[in-house]
């Protein structure tokens, strides 16, 4: 792959609600901040990616009503309705066809103006699963069981993600919700679709974000800390719930795969300094860990009880706080992007990890995490 | 001169609704009609690899092939993965609330090779396990619908 670097990350704070903001107020924040963060003007960038989901905004075609705002006037701009990681993909394939030299892809959300069972709810098939009230909650209720009947994984296990995640917040000024939490009190929570707590659920979330994509050439003359695309890939499963195994991780194990052979990583535990992936529940940090190579299958709580994945710790994981300190969806894969980022340049503030060479972004799309992308990025090429 | 005025206005949707009407197609009518009529469940049988599908579709993901055979299954089955959902939101069928708590299953009826979600008529997890047997018990009314049947019951407790 030609090397292609990220010159320019932005994202608004994250809050239950932004009131005073409109999708519009929150990209154009995000997008400034990501041009402000690179040293570049609008005139600058070549064409644009936006995400967004026309269920969430309440309107269609919602990618185009944040023209204005995106900065894509008299621009080439392109959408993705689906998580941020894969908005960022497209991005990148833009760059690689050899068409732009720069790619500004921005994505918004917020949770505060809809319903998020009923829209999470129309996801699932409308013939045979909509009815039944399936939503992102139940469905993943339904694979945490899944998954933590098949390998003996305890909800003492997860509750120690949310514990460790939301501690991390503290240190992220965007984050939505550092909680001081132990073990007990996160067990303590009640229930809204057992397994799953209230404190092992992300909260609804406000924000948008901004990542600026540049060729080799073109980022030679934007910056002297760009952050390499090492490699990515995508990968997915059946669409059907009941087609899959959810205990199963396999769509995510072939995109990891994919990935590091990009990036000429062949043991990802030995290679790879911190992880920021898509924890919208605390099992999932437990399962996306094991499909992305950094323990063998089951054996997520244990790395975790470990300490290894703390912010002191072996390989770091969500030092930002993670999904279940700020979840504004769709923009949660580019979050998870750009905390590696800044935490590659040194530019991550009081949760800097010391000595981050190589990092992995990962994003879901789709129930249960039906689709994966996955994203190795290095400061070096 | 008056004060100014802070206030942060929203705009509400109405009451305005965006209706749709879905296409079940040939496979997916044939599967709700016979839950309706017959009070039975069929799939649809993969030529390729033998999988069979239920509910029907027209097509095999993995073998991409078309499906064409049409195949019984049976009201039983077993509990693949379970919740007990106890947070309540609007039913988008009946724009009622659902009572809570209530228990919600992935099944794997016997004869099929995939599941099917549905309700279960226990909300107790304890007595709720992955591999517990399980029969659909089916509503007086039927109108060809996943809502034709009312629940799924253990056969054990
Ligand atoms: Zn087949």
């Amino acid at each position: 792959m030609e090397p292609v670097a990220v010159v320019g990350v932005g994202m608004t704070a994250m809050r239950r609600e932004r009131r005073k903001d409109g999708y519009a107020d929150l990209v154009y924040e995000a997008v400034c901040l990501a041009l402000e963060d690179a040293g570049m003007t609008i005139d600058q960038v070549d064409n644009v990616v936006t995400v967004s989901n026309d269920f969430f905004d309440g309107r269609t075609i919602s990618s185009m009503a944040i023209q204005d705002a995106c900065g894509s006037y008299d621009k080439n701009v392109s959408t993705v309705e689906g998580d941020g990681t894969f908005g960022a993909f497209y991005g990148l394939m833009r760059i690689l066809s050899g068409s732009f030299g720069t790619t500004l892809v921005c994505a918004h959300h917020k949770g505060s103006e809809s319903e998020m069972a009923l829209i999470t709810n129309a996801m699932f098939d409308p013939i045979y699963e909509r009815f039944l009230g399936v939503e992102a909650i139940t469905s993943s209720a339904l694979q945490a069981r899944a998954y933590m009947d098949k390998y003996g994984v305890t909800e003492e296990d997860c509750a120690l993600v949310s514990v460790k995640n939301h501690g991390n917040a503290f240190r992220n000024p965007v984050a939505q919700l550092p909680l001081e939490l132990t073990v007990e009190e996160v067990m303590a929570s009640p229930y809204v679709a057992e397994p799953l707590k209230v404190l092992d659920c992300c909260p609804i979330s406000d924000g948008a974000s901004a990542v600026i994509l540049a060729s080799a050439e073109r980022a030679a003359k934007i910056t002297d800390k760009p952050v390499w695309v090492r490699g990515v890939a995508h990968c997915c499963d059946a669409y059907h719930l009941g087609d899959r195994d959810l205990s199963d991780v396999r769509a995510l194990q072939y995109a990891a795969r994919k990935a590091y052979s990009m990036a000429g990583i062949s043991d990802p535990r030995q290679e790879i300094d911190l992880v920021e992936l898509y924890d919208a529940f605390t099992y999932m940090e437990l399962m996306w860990l094991e499909g992305l190579g950094f323990c063998d299958p089951g054996d997520g709580g244990k790395l975790t009880a470990s300490g290894a994945t703390a912010l002191d710790g072996k390989i770091p994981v969500n030092p930002s706080g993670g999904c279940l300190s700020g979840h504004p969806v769709l923009v949660a894969g580019l979050n998870r992007i750009i905390e590696c980022v800044l935490q590659l340049r040194g530019d991550a503030g009081e949760r800097q990890v010391d000595g981050v060479r190589a990092a992995v972004a990962h994003g879901v799309n789709g129930p249960c995490g039906q689709s994966h992308c996955v994203w190795v990025l290095g400061g070096e090429r | 001169m008056a004060e100014e005025r802070k206030e942060l206005i929203k705009l509400e949707s109405g009451e305005a609704e965006q209706p749709f009407c879905w296409s079940a197609g040939v496979y997916g009518s044939k599967f709700l009609t016979e839950l309706r009529d017959n009070k039975r469940f069929v799939g649809v049988k993969c030529p390729k690899c033998g999988k069979v599908y239920v509910p029907p579709r027209n097509v095999c993901g993995p073998c991409f092939a078309e499906l064409t055979e049409l195949v019984p299954v049976s009201d039983e089955g077993e509990i693949v993965t379970f919740t007990v959902v106890s947070f309540g939101f609007v039913d988008p069928s009946t724009g009622k609330q659902k009572p809570v708590p209530y228990g919600y299953a992935v099944i794997k009826l016997d004869g099929a090779d995939t599941y099917i979600l549905h309700y279960l008529d226990e909300t107790d997890p304890q007595k709720i396990k992955v591999g517990a047997r399980v029969k659909a018990v089916f509503e007086e009314e039927r109108t060809g619908s996943m809502l034709d049947v009312k629940h799924f019951t253990l056969l054990e407790r």
